[in-house]
């Protein structure tokens, strides 16, 4: 089977992307159609005292101009946080209203008051400048300690102090315990830094309302589009479920930023009626830096202690998580229970305890960015460990290896029960491919020749496949996170995948394809996998969390069961055999030691005349399957990432990057590797480039590629990616998820490596150039002084 | 308004567009040839790539009046029926992901290949990187692209 599981096969959607056919949400012209231009507010915390739209609607091609007061006044609901957490009190979070047309606040730079119809794009925009908005600017703070300080000022005024919760998980005195009885204690403050996700496809809606029908379609560039029509008809009240069908065509990468319903989506369904026009609206590159929900910006006190043999004895961290001026969909979730439950990474750890302050700012909302929560954690727990060996003068190798869970399950203080892995020899394998035996060789060399060597590490583990529904439920999610799946086997044969999953870069129409060619020996080309369409596919939930593959590829093997099943019933009943006698392979089916077959297709003519079917049998070959997962999936690995800094200008080269990962089973390695390699580039770019800036006045300076570092082909080395796999015990196929262990586990490795170089380990993200030079300065200074 | 004529995939059009229409809009709104994107609004990312009489441009930096009489190739036209060698090295090397920059990253290394072949120089992995400054992928980190365009140019050679 060269097309089945594990086959590097190439792309089936390849194709259309090469030569220009895919289609995106933007290349859609519906007839009739105007396009939108939001007014967006300049100053991050003002109230509106007036909006005066008279000059912009006398002007050429204007179709309206549409306020919050006329959206909230039709009932258009508030945007949801879709994860209620449960403060330390017991009590429920401060969640502030967020309109999707701000009515009398504003509380940050990009925040739509109002929004201009027109004929042409042009004209909408002229028209939008033309909007008169009277603001009264007040005191505005871009910064979680700032907004937690005395005398901030307050952005929603049910939230005092700003805060929006404050939560913990573990025990807090054991810990305390624990720690005052350490022989060592490392104790760093830890900065994540706030990042732009910056799919290259911008946002983008055409919304249309049909007054015949009572109807809307709604193209949209969503992860999710079933859970994007649920939240627009529960929730916005924009249509009920069945009068709007939301298309995610081709969608040009979304790393999390695409799974939330922005109020651009949500204005332009409204809009569409209000005007009876469809409505376009694509995001500009500058739009998408101020409104696209950005990731990360944790500022995080931690302290590890150590027995006198190097064993961990406890963890203790506090977090201050920015979650911008609104709680966007699955914000709350983000730094809690995506995050606090991985602080005990590869690691036995006996005491845990974590508190976080989640903090609104006036800047733009925060959210799920590829990692989401574990990134953060891995960079806490992946720094602390390489510290304290430096500290204790131990190798960062074996501190880790002492430490490591080496039996399965094991359940965490952090209510996480690790599932599967094998830690150590994915560490010999990361160890051996980036010949960590050399490395002192190499850096003697280096530095004859002036440069800095240094090697970093990084042991990463996190919980995908998300999510148990129940589980996730008694945690406040507001949905279930199962995935359904059809498969319809057509009278010729031919096979239909409808799929909850999405994909906008992953590759699934290949993958998913394997799977089933697997299963009955067909070629993939009499494959079709159908995705991103609510009149298609019945439901979903969508793809982040690295759920694709350990929860919707569970539910099609799960449907494809139920069609093997019938099939099987069928051929025993034609063939005049026992149903257990019967065998699927190479698209033949057969009673197993006779010379009795049929083909895959004369079964599938078989189920539809119905001409011959075992009695009480209904037509047809068709069957439906909603997965729901037993637990999450723990992917795992090692990360090795070795630099040289030129000591002159701090400037720094990736000599190599090793990634040795435990993925479960692997379908197709070709996009296994091109996931991993996606997720080192985003990781090593926030670890030496990215990092979204804030003036003082909470206007963003870093809101273009002029001026927003994303990772080009010559800032980045080649990767060196390998895998040890142990399977999943959780779900039918044995994965475990992908998606995002190269973002996730990367970043500690290549600080590790800076520090390592520099001799200095306080440096935070991005390290670029003139920080490394200055860490290496007071590293120097230091030195000279003692 | 302006009226522009020029030859796009070998086919003569003209068409009255207002004086500040881009080319890029003019190749996407006007000729519905929506292989060419924009990914940015600063001349940053390269998705909006074509060629201008043989040569790569970012079609988001040239008003469509500046191409008037020019000969304009978009992803439409790199190829007359299947794949041109640079698009089959990009699918064999899984050089794409979400598919959004490809359209200008492949107009981008057949220009380069053509450039580096006429001038006799060697096209190296640092040499790609290099040149790739001007397109920005989100989804592959480069590893296969950079691969992709260094098969590419051996197809190129031997096609």
């Amino acid at each position: 089977m060269t097309e089945g599981i594990g086959a590097r096969v190439l792309r089936k959607e390849d194709k259309r992307f090469l030569m220009g056919k895919g289609r995106y949400t933007d290349d859609i012209v519906e007839p009739n159609q105007a396009y939108a231009a939001f007014v967006r507010s300049p100053h991050a915390h003002a109230e509106v005292k007036s909006i005066d739209a008279s000059a912009a609607k006398a002007m050429d091609g204007v179709v309206d101009v549409l306020n919050g007061e006329q959206l909230t006044g039709d009932g258009i609901g508030n945007i949801i946080c879709g994860w209620a957490v449960t403060q330390k009190d017991g009590s429920g979070m401060n969640m502030g209203a967020w309109s999707a047309l701000a009515t009398n606040k504003v509380r940050y730079v990009g925040d739509a008051v109002a929004v201009v119809i027109a004929d042409s794009i042009e004209q909408a925009r002229n028209a939008a400048e033309a909007v008169e908005v009277d603001y009264k600017i007040l005191p505005a703070v871009a910064q979680s300690m700032d907004a937690l300080g005395t005398g901030a000022p307050e952005i929603h005024e049910n939230a005092p102090g700003n805060v929006v919760f404050d939560w913990e998980i573990g025990s807090l005195e054991p810990t305390d315990a624990a720690l005052a009885g350490a022989a060592h204690i490392t104790e760093m403050e830890i900065v994540n830094n706030r990042l732009a996700p910056n799919p290259m496809e911008p946002r983008s809606a055409v919304a249309t309302y049909n007054n015949a029908e009572d109807h809307y379609t709604l193209y949209t560039t969503s992860q999710n589009p079933h859970v994007a029509r649920l939240v627009l008809s529960a929730f916005y009240q924009v249509a009920p479920e069945h009068k709007l069908r939301v298309i995610a065509p081709d969608v040009g990468g979304g790393f999390g930023s695409k799974i939330y319903i922005y109020p651009e989506e949500i204005t332009c369904l409204w809009a569409s009626m209000k005007t009876n026009r469809s409505v376009k609206w694509t995001s500009d590159r500058t739009e998408a830096f101020l409104t696209d929900a950005h990731g990360r910006d944790h500022v995080s006190t931690a302290k590890i202690g150590f027995d006198k043999d190097h064993k961990i004895v406890g963890l203790k961290v506090n977090t201050k998580a920015n979650l911008g001026a609104y709680m966007s969909l699955f914000s709350s979730a983000t730094p809690t229970y995506l995050y606090a439950t991985l602080l005990s990474g590869q690691y036995n750890i006996s005491n845990i305890y974590c508190d976080v302050q989640a903090v609104y700012t006036n800047t733009v909302p925060v959210d799920a960015y590829r990692g989401a929560g574990r990134p953060e954690a891995c960079y806490l727990v992946e720094r602390l460990m390489e510290t304290a060996a430096r500290e204790m003068g131990v190798s960062p190798v074996e501190l880790r290896r002492k430490n490591f869970v080496t039996s399965f399950p094991h359940e965490t203080p952090v209510i996480m029960t690790y599932d599967s892995g094998d830690f150590a020899t994915n560490q010999d394998q990361a160890i051996k491919a980036a010949d960590y035996d050399g490395f002192e060789a190499r850096r003697a060399e280096a530095a004859s020749r002036g440069k800095l060597r240094g090697i970093g590490f990084s042991n990463y583990i996190e919980a995908c496949g998300i999510a148990p529904s129940a589980a996730v439920g008694s945690l406040g999610a507001g949905v279930g996170l199962w995935e359904s799946a059809e498969v319809r086997v057509n009278p010729v044969g031919t096979i239909e995948v409808l799929t909850g999953s999405h994909s906008h870069g992953q590759g699934h129409e290949t993958t998913f394809t394997q799977i089933v060619a697997e299963r009955f020996g067909l070629p993939t080309e009499n494959i079709q996998i159908v995705h991103g369409d609510t009149d298609k596919v019945q439901f979903g939930m969508g793809t982040y969390g690295s759920r694709s593959g350990a929860v919707g590829m569970s539910a099609i093997f799960k449907a494809l069961d139920k069609v093997e099943a019938k099939a099987k019933k069928i051929a025993a009943h034609v063939l005049e055999a026992s149903e257990d006698d019967i065998v699927i392979e190479g698209g033949e089916v057969k009673v197993a030691g006779t010379d009795k077959t049929m083909g895959w297709h004369e079964v599938g003519l078989a189920a539809y005349t119905g001409h011959n079917l075992p009695e009480g049998m209904e037509p047809g070959l068709k069957e439906t399957s909603f997965y729901d997962p037993t637990n999450f999936t723990f992917p795992a690995g090692c990360y090795i990432c070795e630099v040289e800094v030129d000591p002159d200008t701090g400037v720094t080269d990736i000599i190599q990057f090793v990634a040795s990962d435990d993925f479960g089973t692997i379908i197709n390695p070709m996009i296994v590797e091109g996931q991993v390699h996606g997720g080192l580039a985003q990781g090593i770019g926030q670890a030496m480039l990215e990092g979204v800036v804030y003036d003082d006045d909470a206007q963003q300076l870093s809101a273009s590629y002029m001026d927003y570092a994303m990772p080009r082909a010559d800032d980045l080395p080649n990767y060196s990616v390998h895998h040890a796999s142990t399977e999943c015990p959780g779900n039918p196929l044995g994965m475990k998820g992908c998606g995002e262990a190269g973002a996730i586990g990367s970043p500690p490795a290549v600080i590790n490596a800076i520090t390592d170089a520099i001799g200095n380990n306080d440096l935070s993200m991005p390290a670029t150039p003139s920080k490394v030079w200055a860490a290496l300065q007071a590293a120097s200074a230091k030195q000279a002084a003692e | 308004m302006t009226e522009v004529s020029m030859t796009v995939n070998g086919k003569a059009v003209k068409a009255d567009v207002p004086d500040n229409t881009l080319l890029v809009q003019y190749i996407r709104e006007h000729l519905r040839l929506t292989g060419t994107h924009v990914g940015c609004d600063t001349s940053q990312c390269g998705a909006c790539v074509v060629h201008v009489d043989g040569k790569a441009m970012k079609s988001c930096t040239m008003l469509a009046a500046a191409a008037d009489g020019a000969d304009v190739t978009t992803i439409e036209g790199i190829a007359d029926n299947d794949l041109h060698p640079m698009q089959t090295a990009f699918k064999e090397n899984h050089g794409l992901q979400c598919g959004f920059c490809t359209p200008g990253m492949i107009m981008t290394a057949t220009d380069m290949v053509k450039r580096y072949q006429a001038d006799g120089r060697e096209l190296t992995e640092d040499a790609i990187r290099h040149e790739l400054e001007g397109n920005i992928c989100r989804c592959t980190g480069y590893h296969n692209i950079v691969k992709a365009i260094a098969d590419g140019a051996s197809k190129m050679t031997s096609a």
